[in-house]
């Protein structure tokens, strides 16, 4: 069937045409948020009366948020949580993408798939599990280190009583940290497998012919040829884990749990608008964590990125 | 011949047409009649509470059509607060849950229900005072009418207190007499006292405020946090703790209602409400065996309440109906006594308080005719001061006493720290 002449997209006007629904849907929900949260930053605003009972208040909002001590106590808790369920990511995932990479052939990729399988369930169905496991008295963690202490020589490294995971401030960010750690080790084993799987075999050859061992091969040839991926890897690893939320805002009720020893800077940031009812604040934190996570970046930038004449 | 068949086959299609067109044209008109649509936004399980006063109110408004909102707690007012921010989809008519009943109070959003042509205050008589009172801020508008209330009583297990040799006024009689009855207990059956020190901390901070004065702030947000209210509950909520008599678990989580169901919590501060949840999902085997107090040392505290608002932004044509469906939900005894029945929702209209319904026993609480004792708890409860700090001062509150009981941080240097903080924010 023919279109009528009427109908047809001139050329010109053909890319402009199939590019709008991404560039509408993203200026209506990124640019104009990031552009209102800016402007809100500059203001005293209590929402329940309407956008016209905004307040020019200057830098007031980025002032209190500087002295606040809760808005430090978030951004220490989110980098612990950063490192310490970021960094085992790393250091598992690359020994475990090249144990799969080499040892693994017919079944690789339903081994793949079990890992990966984290990363794809949905948040909210993963806390829910994971503060039933997590359960002081009824808990199957609990169950289980309950098991161990009875094994003789385990006794010894098995705490007492039940522990406290969810309540104790101790014990928040450990908890929280398996649970991230656990979903996205995954993440990280397909991007290592992927680049793995562009490191030429001719070169392992050549090792093997030189007399280099599996762990050579593994130090001297895996390693470097990945460290652009590990450079992506760690990037997208600072930038989540520095904007981490879902986990333990549902693991901790939304609340960011005793002591706030769960709550992130992207819960705090949440709670001061809508618990606390301090748009304007919430808005000038948000901006302060922006220039932590780019200041991080470019640090990772500067610390990962592949150097020498061949970039 | 031919002809004719075919102008005729013509002034039949034409026949039909027309006809079609005037029975559309009549569909029309039926449409066309004067039917409004009032929209009403609630959570579980006010919308149940909604939906069962349609029949009544569509008796009385055939002409306007009632849609129910229905969103979770928390969600429905997160989309209340960016309703009224940005004045777009706002309901005509919102529920609301009286903490935010405060906050919003706060803003200018919500009409003032005390101007005409609503003029609430003519009613006022009606209403339990203090659910009155916690509508009302501080420039003395009116800002929800009250729906239901969460008077404060002492649900206990009468099975671990006969086994323990401890009566309901040892209970009740001093806030020290409760902790010692606490040991007994704990000595006796094993069971806690309660679910956490917090619990009780909670209502005592709420005893002995000077007309006025806020929780933690007075009426010139002047911090409250070191005064010999709080001083002397943290020492109780300490004394709890150094005897093991709480369980250690916050409300609603899976520990406290497995406590409630093997036993291992003897009493609980709460919400009359509480007892209805117990029956229907917490802990339905324990039927029998629980049984309601007044809270200990005569303290009267309020756990909740539902009220209904009107936003300013409503067109004008629909704020009187929306005034007319809040006077059905909040004035009507017929409505608050049949929420009350189905949804435990206690009525806040003081008209029904003379019904037989109260007088009846209540199987869960082993026959105990309850819902007097919550009547009279009702009308003792007084409004404290909402400041809007409120939120963020219980959390520092709470994270205080925690040290204090999780790690014998010193009392008066936690109440000193939580003073800095909230002082920090009182006039933002």
């Amino acid at each position: 069937m023919k279109i009528p002449y009427s109908l047809r997209m001139s050329p010109e006007m053909a890319p402009y045409v199939f590019l709008s629904p991404f560039v509408l849907l993203f200026l209506v929900f990124g640019v104009f948020p990031l552009l209102f949260s800016f402007y809100l930053a500059f203001q005293s605003w209590e929402p329940t009366s309407g956008l016209e009972a905004m307040k020019f208040v200057g830098l007031d909002n980025f002032a209190f948020a500087l002295q606040d001590d809760w808005f430090w106590k978030s951004l220490k808790n989110t980098g612990w949580l950063a490192i310490v369920s970021g960094v085992p990511q790393h250091l598992v995932a690359i020994p475990l993408a090249y144990f799969i990479h080499s040892s693994f052939q017919g079944l690789r990729n339903v081994v793949v798939g079990a890992y990966f399988m984290p990363y794809i369930t949905s948040t909210v169905a993963i806390a829910i599990l994971f503060s039933s496991l997590f359960s002081t008295d009824y808990g199957l963690i609990n169950v289980g280190l309950q098991m161990i202490s009875h094994v003789p020589v385990l006794s010894w490294f098995m705490p007492q009583n039940p522990v406290d995971w969810l309540n104790d401030p101790d014990n928040i960010k450990p908890a929280i940290s398996m649970i991230v750690f656990w979903r996205y080790v995954g993440f990280n084993v397909v991007l290592y497998l992927a680049a793995l799987q562009t490191i030429p075999k001719d070169i392992y050859e050549a090792a093997t012919m030189d007399g280099a061992g599996r762990l050579q091969q593994f130090w001297f040839i895996t390693l470097p040829s990945l460290k652009p991926m590990i450079f992506f890897g760690v990037t997208l690893s600072v930038i989540g884990g520095l904007q981490l939320f879902e986990e333990p805002f549902i693991l901790t009720g939304g609340r960011g749990g005793s002591d706030q020893a769960g709550m992130t800077t992207a819960i705090y940031l949440y709670r001061m608008a809508f618990d606390f009812n301090d748009f304007g604040a919430a808005s000038a934190m948000s901006w302060l964590l922006f220039i932590v996570v780019a200041l991080l970046t470019w640090m990772t930038n500067r610390l990962f990125r592949p150097r020498g004449p061949s970039v | 011949m031919r002809c004719w068949l075919f102008h005729s086959w013509k002034v039949l299609v034409a026949l039909v047409l027309s006809g079609l067109a005037l029975f559309e044209a009549q569909a029309q008109q039926i449409d066309a009649l004067p039917r409004q649509t009032l929209t009403v936004a609630a959570y579980p399980a006010v919308d149940e509470i909604v939906k069962s006063a349609l029949p009544l109110w569509n008796r009385l408004h055939p002409d306007v059509e009632v849609k129910v909102v229905s969103r979770q707690f928390t969600d429905h007012h997160t989309a209340m607060t960016t309703a009224l921010s940005t004045s777009f989809y706002l309901p005509d008519v919102m529920a609301l849950e009286v903490g935010y009943v405060g906050r919003f109070a706060q803003g200018g959003g919500l009409e003032d229900l005390s101007l005409e042509p609503y003029g609430i205050k003519s009613f006022q008589s009606h209403y339990v005072p203090y659910a009155f009172q916690q509508a009302t801020n501080h420039k003395g508008a009116v800002v929800a009418a009250p729906s239901d209330i969460g008077p404060g009583t002492l649900l206990y297990r009468t099975d671990l207190l006969v086994k323990s040799g401890v009566s309901e006024a040892d209970l009740t009689q001093s806030w020290d007499s409760y902790v010692a009855a606490g040991a007994k207990i704990k000595a006796a059956t094993g069971a806690y006292l309660m679910a956490h020190a917090r619990d009780m901390k909670d209502i005592v901070i709420r005893t002995g405020i000077k007309p006025g004065d806020g929780l933690y702030y007075d009426s010139q947000s002047n911090v409250l946090v070191t005064s010999p209210r709080f001083v002397r509950a943290f020492e109780l909520a300490r004394k709890v703790r150094q005897q093991k008599l709480d369980a250690k678990v916050l409300a609603w989580s899976n520990e406290w209602s497995e406590g409630f169901k093997r036993g291992t919590i003897a009493t609980q501060m709460s919400g009359a409400w509480l007892s209805g949840h117990m029956n229907n999902w917490l802990a339905p085997s324990t039927r029998g065996l629980w049984r309601a107090s007044q809270l200990p040392e005569h303290s009267f505290a309020a756990f909740g309440g539902t009220f209904f608002a009107i936003p300013k932004g409503v067109p004008a044509a629909h704020k009187q109906l929306a005034w007319q469906f809040i006077q059905l939900m909040t004035l009507n005894r017929e409505v608050q006594l049949g929420a009350f029945k189905a949804q435990d929702a206690f009525p806040a209209l003081i008209e029904t308080y003379d019904d037989p319904f109260f007088e009846q026993p209540i199987e869960f609480l082993g026959g105990q005719k309850a819902r007097v004792v919550w009547r009279e708890a009702a009308t003792h409860i007084t409004a404290i001061a909402v400041h809007k700090q409120d939120s963020f001062a219980d959390e520092v509150i709470n994270t205080e006493l925690d040290k204090v009981l999780d790690r014998g941080k010193d009392i008066t240097v936690a109440l000193a720290d939580a003073q800095r903080l909230l002082k920090q924010r009182a006039y933002r």
